[in-house]
């Protein structure tokens, strides 16, 4: 599972309430467009980024679904997702996109271990 | 002796994390390692603002920053997509932009999200302070 050089995205924002996320999401996708193998985990309200049925942002904000969806296009295709954030939200992967996969809160620090590049949003 | 890089993403006076990543900063070099340098991103940009003006008795962390620089010559980079959204540009982008005043000046240096990527592959700890 890991990849030398790959950098790991931490999203622990839900959209809309700060521009943690979209600008979380910028570093992810110039990373990629660099190159560099990139791996996204979402946890605690960072989850929220993963509705697929969600319109666009509150007033005066872009929507970041759409970015979302792009980011199979840079070879973005690791999402892990953790299930007390599931959980603890009342959500099931039902409600996310496509390719999400699930992790217990457990597997998180070898998650961390395995990534020398971590960027936390 | 290590090297280290900082990732700043708090703004001065809203956040500690700014005030904490300069101190953090002179531990760094005090102790002999180096710093390959800071960069800004998210509402850190707000710390490179040259019109800043806190009172007298508080500490200005535009001035720090710059003092940090000339002290060390590390460098002060500023991510420019998230600059120019909160208003902080410098003289070439306020011309671009049609502005009548700009706010960002050396030795911080408006430049791309990939500059923090090659600093995090430089440095031994790329330290986020946020």
């Amino acid at each position: 599972m890991a990849t030398p050089n790959a950098l790991l995205v931490i999203i622990r924002h839900a959209p809309h309430n700060s521009s943690w996320l979209r600008e979380g999401l910028d570093a992810a996708l110039v990373a990629a467009a660099f190159g560099q193998p990139v791996h996204l985990l979402f946890m605690g309200q960072g989850i929220l980024a993963l509705l697929k049925e969600q319109g666009s942002g509150a007033a005066g904000q872009k929507a970041t679904l759409p970015t979302i969806d792009m980011l199979e296009m840079y070879d973005i295709e690791k999402l892990w997702v953790t299930e007390e954030a599931l959980k603890g939200m009342h959500l099931t992967t039902d409600a996310l996109v496509e390719g999400v996969t699930l992790l217990a809160e457990q597997q998180v620090p070898g998650l961390l271990q395995q990534h020398s590049n971590i960027l936390s949003f | 002796m290590m090297q280290y890089g900082l990732l700043v993403m708090g703004a001065p006076y809203s956040s500690p994390a700014p005030h904490s990543a300069l101190r953090f900063a002179h531990a760094v070099l005090a102790r002999g390692h180096q710093l390959a340098g800071v960069f800004f991103y998210h509402d850190g940009v707000h710390n490179a603002s040259s019109l800043m003006a806190p009172p007298q008795d508080e500490l200005n962390m535009h001035d720090a920053w710059a003092e940090l620089h000339q002290q060390h010559a590390v460098p002060l980079d500023v991510c420019i997509a998230a600059a120019l959204r909160r208003g902080l540009m410098n003289e070439s982008e306020a011309q671009r932009h049609g502005k009548q005043a700009y706010n960002l000046s050396p030795p911080f240096e408006l430049t791309g999200l990939g500059q923090l990527l090659e600093l995090q592959q430089r440095a031994d700890r790329l330290i986020t302070f946020a």
